[in-house]
């Protein structure tokens, strides 16, 4: 299965239409298949990473805030959505593959001085 | 005492900040969430205690730059900013916000925090749509139930993406209405490009419309897209559709059934989509019939029909576009003329104006000019307003509904003969006088005309009158 992320430096990027690099991860089993890569986008739109995650033909999509209507597209076309989280990528990332992770999910270490900076 | 502590300690802050009717977030200085009013949590769909201390941006979704920019250059500055955007909040919606960035003091006056007011401008956002819908209606002036009748099909017409073909006497407004469907339509914020058919020669018509390739003929140095492609996924409007010749007519009517075409002098088929309207003051039927226009392009283009009626036979509606031109100019000039006097008023509510609202349009233009006083009196209007009114022939009969002799100026129509062609025009008129009353006699016509016959031989031969 296929999980696409999306990040900004070491967080989960707070929205959807400006994020401009995703994470693509495949697991299996609550186990990551392989290394997890990261593609850094041309153009910031959220038609751009829609289109995206239906050619990586990926499962799930984990976000921060989405609009209703590409939240909507990505549903009719079977994906999953868990948006509106809130935390660094890899804890959240892991979370994910250990099937742990709702959507509004605020993780911690995002109140640290180091998200700031 | 830091921003943290000032706010524990004073709990009025909290009802203070409730009171304000816009979103409020209060940031330390690391960026991280405070305090934020209920508006403001009704606003995200966070409440406070559960996302005190996270980094701002996370919570507020904002589109103003990455890692708090903006937030950091006020804190840096100290200057405040205000500045237009969006949050998306919990429930996936998206508000435009009008933000207000000022930074906070501690005791000591150093910087503590960030103050961010968020205000909803989304119902000021909708008053500007309805006012730009409004202004689409209002481009269009009138309340006769003729215009009315015109104002309901044009939104139903709005809504498809079918051809629609306008007919109505010229200045009526059809270039307007045009423009307004498209403006009302879902190609909107698509380009919206007029062609006037009658204004181009064939062959350059043609490379107007479909583009031509570089060497496609002489002169051809560069390649051009042409209107309907620079119109792809918006709407063309072809004006004078009437005038288009019997060539351009095949190759329009698969345009419009294939939504494809070849640019002139290419090989490759170039694929558009395109929504047609099209405006004539001919009457096309009348056309098709005299085989100046396919009828397979008629009523391919026929698909929607809307006419536009002409002044004459809109109720009341001279009164109000008199007012609202007058007004318009006078603005403009930087007059005071006001009003019509009633004598004018009269005048002007019994005249038939072939022109339509063009014409009441420049002679509300004239008025407001000429006009010294605040009230257009009857010798502020044009002159030859009196010079139709004196000749039985130029009343046009109030039923017909594309009516020939409002295509020519009131002024040709009567024996006052225009200059239009100059002095060889002048002569031309002259002679043939003379010939009509010598009967074709070239000796008389000669004598008539005060010149000798060989004279009167040369000019006949000059204007090919021979």
């Amino acid at each position: 299965m296929k999980m696409m992320i999306t990040i900004r430096g070491d967080f989960v990027a707070p929205r959807f239409d400006l994020s401009s690099e995703v994470l693509i991860a495949t697991y299996y089993d609550q186990q990551l298949m392989e290394e997890p890569r990261s593609l850094l986008l041309a153009d910031v739109s959220a038609e751009i990473l829609c289109d995206l995650a239906l050619k990586e033909k990926v499962a799930v999509v984990v976000c921060g805030g989405i609009e209703e209507e590409h939240y909507q597209f990505l549903a009719w076309k079977k994906i999953a959505v868990i948006d509106a989280v809130i935390g660094p990528y890899l804890d959240v990332m892991q979370l994910a593959v250990d099937n742990g992770l709702k959507p509004g999910s605020i993780l911690p270490g995002v109140t640290s001085k180091e998200v700031a900076s | 005492m830091n921003i943290e502590s000032a706010l524990q300690n004073v709990s009025v802050v909290s009802e203070l900040l409730d009171g304000i009717p816009h979103g409020v977030a209060i940031l330390d200085t690391d960026l991280c969430i405070l305090r934020m009013n209920r508006f403001l949590e009704a606003m995200t769909g966070y409440i406070t205690d559960e996302v005190k201390g996270v980094f701002g941006e996370f919570i507020l979704r904002t589109n103003l730059g990455s890692n708090g920019q903006i937030c950091k250059k006020v804190l840096k500055n100290g200057e405040s900013i205000s500045v237009d955007g969006n949050i998306i909040n919990r429930r996936r919606k998206k508000i435009p916000i009008h933000f207000t960035l000022t930074r906070l003091h501690d005791g000591k006056g150093q910087p503590s925090g960030v103050l961010i007011v968020l205000e909803d401008s989304s119902v000021i956002k909708v008053e500007k749509l309805s006012h730009q819908e409004q202004s689409i209606r209002t481009e269009i002036i009138g309340h006769s139930p003729q215009i009315e009748k015109v104002f309901e099909l044009m939104s139903v017409l709005a809504r498809t993406d079918a051809s629609v073909l306008i007919t109505g006497e010229t200045g009526t407004g059809k270039d307007l209405i045009a423009e307004a469907l498209h403006k009302s339509s879902q190609r909107a914020r698509q380009p919206f490009i007029k062609v006037n058919c009658g204004a181009l020669p064939e062959a350059l018509l043609e490379s107007e419309l479909f583009g031509h390739v570089k060497g496609a003929f002489t002169g051809a140095v560069t390649e051009t897209v042409g209107m309907f492609r620079l119109a792809h996924k918006g709407t063309i409007f072809l004006t004078e559709i009437g005038d288009l010749s019997l060539p351009l007519q095949v190759k329009l009517l698969s345009v419009l059934d294939d939504q494809e075409f070849f640019p002139v002098g290419g090989s490759k088929k170039v694929k558009v989509d395109v929504r047609v309207i099209a405006a004539t003051h001919r009457l096309l039927r009348e056309e098709v019939q005299q085989g100046r226009f396919r009828e397979d392009l008629f009523y391919r283009l026929n698909v929607l029909h809307l006419h536009t009626p002409p002044l004459r036979e809109r109720d009341g509606d001279i009164r109000l576009l008199l007012d609202h031109f007058l007004r318009d100019f006078s603005a403009k000039l930087g007059r005071e003329v006001t009003d019509f006097s009633l004598e004018a008023i009269d005048f002007l509510n019994q005249y038939s104006y072939p022109g339509n609202v063009r014409e009441l349009r420049n002679i509300a233009e004239y008025s407001a000019n000429i006009c010294q006083g605040t009230a257009v009196e009857i010798n502020d209007l044009p002159l030859y307003l009196f010079r139709t009114e004196e000749l039985p022939n130029t009343s046009v009969p109030p039923n017909s509904s594309v009516a020939e002799s409002a295509i020519v100026p009131p002024a040709v129509s009567h024996s006052v003969r225009p200059a239009i062609g100059g002095w060889a025009e002048m002569e031309k008129e002259m002679i043939l006088d003379a010939l009509r009353q010598s009967s074709g006699n070239r000796s008389k016509a000669a004598e008539i005309l005060g010149w000798g016959r060989t004279t009167l031989w040369r000019k006949l031969k000059k204007y090919e009158m021979a």
